[in-house]
Order: C-alpha cells, then structure tokens, then sequence
C-alpha cells in the first residue's frame, strides 16, 4: 500500500508539465535536439529528489526529538495550511529566464518541486515510517521512499516528454494541461487530514 | 480564479496561433486631443457575420480626463506557458491601459462583457514611487509579470526612461526592471526573444520632447533616440547598444520575429533628417554580436508648398514617417504605415535580410487625402498609423491618430478619426468595414488589441 502510493505520487509527479518534462522538451526545442532533452530529465529529477529527501531527513531528525504522536499532527497541520495557502494564494513560482545551465536545471526544479510541496506530500509516508522503526530505520527508509519516488517521476516524466517531443507535439497541452496545482492543494488537505486522523 | 484547463487564447507556437478563430471584437484606444472629455476604449465589431460588422458595439469612457491613451495590452497571453514558469490557468481577460500623458495606469475586465469595465487604477505616483518612471507607453505580458515601458523619469525628471514590472495578479508596480542600464537613457517601445532571454528596447524622446509637438531644432539637431538597445532579460542588465546613424531619427516599434529559435526583428525609422526618408531596419545577431542593416528604404514624395503644413513646407515634399509596422505571426509578411503620405505597404519578409514589396494601399495622406473605398467621395486627414494583424495573418487593422500634438503638426485641420479594414490574400479594403467620423464620439482612435490576441501580443517558448 505504501509502496503503491510513492510510486503513485513520483508518477503523477512526472505527468505534471510544471515540474519538468515540459521544460526538457523546450529545451530540445529549443535546439532541435533530443540529446539536449535527455540530458534535462535527469537533472529535473535530482531537484525533484533533494526537494523530497529534503523533506524525509527533516522529518527523521525530528522524530528523534519528538514523539510519533507530535509529528503526525506537527506534520498533518502543516500539509493542510501549505494545501490551504496552495488552494487560496494567487501567486504562482517564479524563476526568470529560459537559457539554463543543467546545474542551474536542477536548482529550478528543486524549487519548484518544493513550491509545489512534492516532499510533503510524502509527509503521511514519512511520519508511518517514523512510527514504525527506530530514528536510523527512519532516515535510510525515508531516503529509500524519495528515491523510489523520484524514480517512478523520472520514469513517466521521460515517457511523456519523448513522445510529445517526436510525434504529439505541443498542442496537446491546451486541453491537456489540467489545473494540476488546484488539485494539488485539494490532495495535499486531504494528506494532512489523513495523518491527522491516523494520530 | 483560475481554470482547470488553460486559457484558449494561450498558444505554444506561433503555429499554433496562426490556426485559431478570427477575431469577434477588437479593442481601440481613443482620446481627446482636448482633454476636456474622458479617454475612452471602443469596442468594434469584427465578425462578419454579425448585423453589426464594422460599427462601434460597446464604448467604455475612462474615469479621468487628459490621459492621452496610445498603446495597451494584456494582463496574459501565451508566453504563460513557457515551462520556466508556467501559470498557463490564468485568463486572458484584462486590458492593461496607460494614459501616456496622466501616467495613470487603467485595468480593465473584458470578461463577459462588451464594453470593458475599470477594476483597478494605478495612480502615478505609485509608479514614481515604485519603479521612478512616467508617461507608461508599452506593455508586454512576460513570463514572470507585466512589463510596462515608460518615457520619462519621476517627479518632474527627465529621464531616464525604462521598464516597470507590474505584478500580473494584482496590479501592483513590483519596481524598476532595470539593474544596469549602462547607457541607455531615452525609452519608447520593448520586446523580447524570450527563448534566448534577450530584450530589445528603441528610443523615442522625453516628456519635454516630444509633449508639446515635434521640435524641429531638436530634429535637425539629430536629438531624438537613433539607437537599439539589446539587455540580458534574465540578468536584467544592459548588453549592447546598436546605433543606426544619428540621421535616422526616431526607431520605434519593435518586432521581433515569433519563431523562438531565430533571432531577428524589424523596425521602423520615423524619419532620415537627410533626405526625410523613412526606413525599416533589420536586426540580427551575428559574430556574436547584434547588428542591424536598413533593408527597406521609403523616399519622401514632392508636393506643392499650398498642400503642406507650416512645418514641411520649407522642404516640398511629404516624408513618409513610418511610425508602426506589424510582422505577421508566422513571421512571413510585414506591413508598414506611412503616416505621412498615406499608404500602407506589404513586404514579403520570408528571407529578411530581402523584404520584397508585395502591395500597397492607399488613404488618406498629407497632401493626397485619399478617400476610402466605402466612401470614395470623403476627402481623409490622419493615415494608417497603427497596424494590428489578426492571428491568422489574413486580416490587418489601421487607425488614423499618431499622437496629439504631433496630429496638430502634420494635420493642422485635425486627423478627423477612422479605422480601416484590410483583407491580406487580396490587399484591398474591406469596404463594409470603416468605422469613422462621428462613430468615435470626437476621440481619436489610436492602438487596436484583438480579441482573444493579435500579432503584437503573445510570445511563444516553443517554435
């Protein structure tokens, strides 16, 4: 069940065009060169994976200090105030400009994966495996969920990205592209009301 | 609110854009050279279907007098798209209106509704303040917020002139874009390549220049902006500037080409101080540098001293003052205005270092005055000044007004006020579409924005 729901979770974060494959295929646009969008996708994905590790070491640190009980609902009121101010602010990330070196690549997508709140989503995982084991289990699991997580990410951002850049094309993403951040911060509610309610 | 699905109106290519659905309403910017009466938007009828094709539909006056209203644009448009950073769930839905001369900045909602209606005023001294800008000219939807080009200084200075930055969600003046300026002093018209992060920005004058009319001894003196400047748009700094000769005065409107992956863009020259020429010039980056080449060169035409204003009729000769042009989406036609002698002109640009003179038309003019076609018996003041091209390239819009003061000048009986239609396959008038004379209220009709989008509009991150 766990397991499911981080490979869901890194697949649905590959299919969202905010959080890199949209930018790997500009970017072999940009240069008509598929080498140029397979060399993007890594780095998008080791953004995405320090924005999620990130979140896992936080929560293994301080599970250490605190007790099961505090972090779950520590962390089920964060997700649902990060869901709310997701679902209610208007703004939206910004980073200027579109010539990227792939280094620079990778510290786009670790702010825009942390922006959007991929690591906390993983929170309810997280906080279950805190639960369960003693504080080391904690920071290697953590760091085994972000990894898998991020791997199934890579894979479906590699497998949208390939065939919209060889053969869709771009158009598809105006009926396409669903208001993923709205439902995101619905999700991320519903994954704070859930650790909430596991306490 | 945002949507589920992104704005229609948002394209990812300008190839995209050049297949969507003609225009049903086009947006016009109309003033009162006396500024006793409210500025006001007009809404027009472009849908040939409709029982009222060609006339005024919907008017919305301004909530002040004296703004002097010339170019707008809008609050988004397909550059949100662009992966970097993506709000493609934002509408396409507010007019984003500077007064020129009162530096307010009107926003106005489109949605659902024909004649627009104010939501929001900036007043100047939140621009002062904020970004240490007056007389906003330009505005270019961008990836990260509202770009908005300004003549003037603020309290009273001069200059510099710039860029603001408008957040686009709520209105409010974010600051000054400019972090190294290097030389750059005079502003008018910006645009970008926005796949490479490079923006553009030409050279008008300042407030006292060019306020109170055309100076000839500035003019003849060679005052008056001859330079491009090209800025890192992500660094936010001054790269290089590209002078076309202190004789060719004025470079205004800006076109860079929509395909992101070329770097190139015209624009025109009001005017050669040697021979009062105008011309159209080419820019291009090469040698690692940028560098332009006039490719398009329009001779002034003779006219007897009694068909000309106080201020030509030292020379005897109409110049053509091209003061907008407008470069089809699919980066294929440019048309050009003549302000001076009446004319709109059609260049193949397919390879643009080689515009190839398609077409022409002619109305109005100093000293020919030619009528149009649905009214061939009405002498016409003013000429085509600005030119909008629809998405699909087959449709261009002209009005008549360049900017009071300098209307007074060249037109000293007044421009009078209309607005013209031209089919492109054909390059004739539309003769069931001229909206003239009393159809404007009085008001002098300026800048055209289209309905949904127009070429001057949108820039796109995918080629």
């Amino acid at each position: 069940m766990t397991l499911a729901t981080v490979l869901l979770l890194g697949a649905f974060h590959g299919l969202n065009p905010a959080m890199g494959w949209l930018f790997a295929v500009a970017r072999g646009l940009q240069e008509r060169s598929m080498d140029r969008l397979l060399q993007s996708i890594p780095m998008i994905a080791l953004g995405h994976l320090a924005s999620v590790a990130l979140v896992a070491l936080v929560v293994a640190a301080t599970g250490s200090l605190v007790t099961g009980t505090v972090l779950s609902v520590g962390g089920g009121v964060v997700l649902v105030g990060f869901g709310l101010w997701r679902l209610l602010s208007r703004r939206h990330f910004r980073w200027v400009g579109m010539r990227l070196s792939l280094w620079q690549l990778a510290g786009w997508s670790f702010l825009m994966s942390s922006a959007h709140g991929a690591g906390l989503m993983l929170l309810p995982v997280f906080t279950g495996l805190h639960a369960e084991g003693h504080p080391g289990h904690a920071v290697s699991g953590g760091l085994g969920v972000a990894a898998l997580h991020t791997l199934a990410m890579f894979g479906v951002a590699l497998a949208v990205a390939v065939p919209v850049y060889r053969v869709a094309g771009l158009a598809v993403l105006r009926r396409a592209w669903f208001n993923v951040d709205r439902m995101w911060a619905v999700a991320l509610v519903a994954a704070g009301a859930i650790t909430l309610a596991q306490v | 609110m945002t949507r589920w699905t992104p704005d229609p109106t948002f394209y990812p290519s300008p190839s995209d854009a050049a297949g969507a659905p003609a225009e049903k309403l086009a947006y016009v910017a109309a003033f009162d050279r006396a500024a006793s009466r409210p500025d006001a938007l007009a809404v027009i009828d472009t849908d040939p279907s409709s029982p009222a094709y060609g006339t005024v539909v919907g008017w919305t006056d301004l909530p002040g007098t004296g703004d002097e209203l010339h170019h707008f644009g809008w609050n988004a448009c397909s550059s949100a798209l662009c992966p970097n950073a993506p709000h493609p769930h934002v509408e396409r839905r507010y007019l984003v209106v500077p007064g020129l001369r009162s530096s307010r900045i009107h926003i106005y909602d489109t949605k659902d509704r024909i004649s627009p209606e104010l939501v929001k005023v900036i007043e100047p001294e939140e621009l002062a303040r904020r970004a240490g800008y007056s007389r906003p000219h330009t505005v270019h939807c961008g990836p990260e917020g509202l770009y908005v080009s300004a003549l003037g200084g603020a309290d009273g200075r001069e200059g510099p002139g710039g860029i603001a930055v408008l957040d686009h969600t709520s209105f409010e003046v974010v600051g000054q874009w400019e972090l190294d300026r290097g030389p750059q002093y005079l502003a008018y018209d910006f645009w970008w390549h926005i796949n490479q992060d490079v923006l553009i920005s030409s050279e008008w004058g300042t407030p006292s220049m060019i306020e109170d009319g055309l100076v000839g001894e500035l003019l003849l003196g060679r005052k008056y902006g001859h330079k491009l400047h090209f800025w890192d748009l992500r660094k936010r700094t001054h790269v290089q500037e590209v002078d076309l000769g202190d004789e060719h005065q004025m470079p205004l409107e800006l076109r860079p080409a929509h395909d992101p992956t070329r770097l190139y863009g015209f624009v025109g020259v009001v005017t050669s101080v040697e021979d009062l020429s105008a011309s159209v010039w080419l820019w291009f980056h090469e040698d690692g540098r940028w560098q332009a080449r006039k490719v398009i060169s329009i001779p002034a035409e003779p006219a007897a001293a009694d068909l000309l204003p106080p201020i030509l009729q030292p020379f005897g000769a109409v110049p053509p003052l091209v003061t907008d042009l407008a470069l089809s989406v699919d980066d294929q036609r440019l048309y050009v205005s003549c302000w001076g002698t009446g004319e709109l002109k059609q260049f193949d640009v397919s390879d643009p270092y080689r515009p190839v003179e398609l077409g022409s038309v002619r109305v109005g003019g100093i000293a020919r005055r030619s009528p149009h076609p649905a009214e061939p018996g009405l002498a016409l003041r003013g000429g085509p000044q600005m030119v909008e091209v629809s998405r699909d390239g087959r449709r261009v819009y002209v009005t008549n007004s360049l900017y009071g003061a300098w209307d007074d000048q060249f037109y000293p009986d007044g421009v009078g006020a209309w607005m013209a239609k031209i089919d492109t396959d054909s390059f004739t008038f539309d003769t069931r579409f001229f909206p003239h004379g009393d159809a404007f209220r009085g008001l002098r009709p300026h800048q055209v924005r289209l309905q949904g989008g127009d070429a001057s509009s949108d820039s796109y991150c995918y080629p």
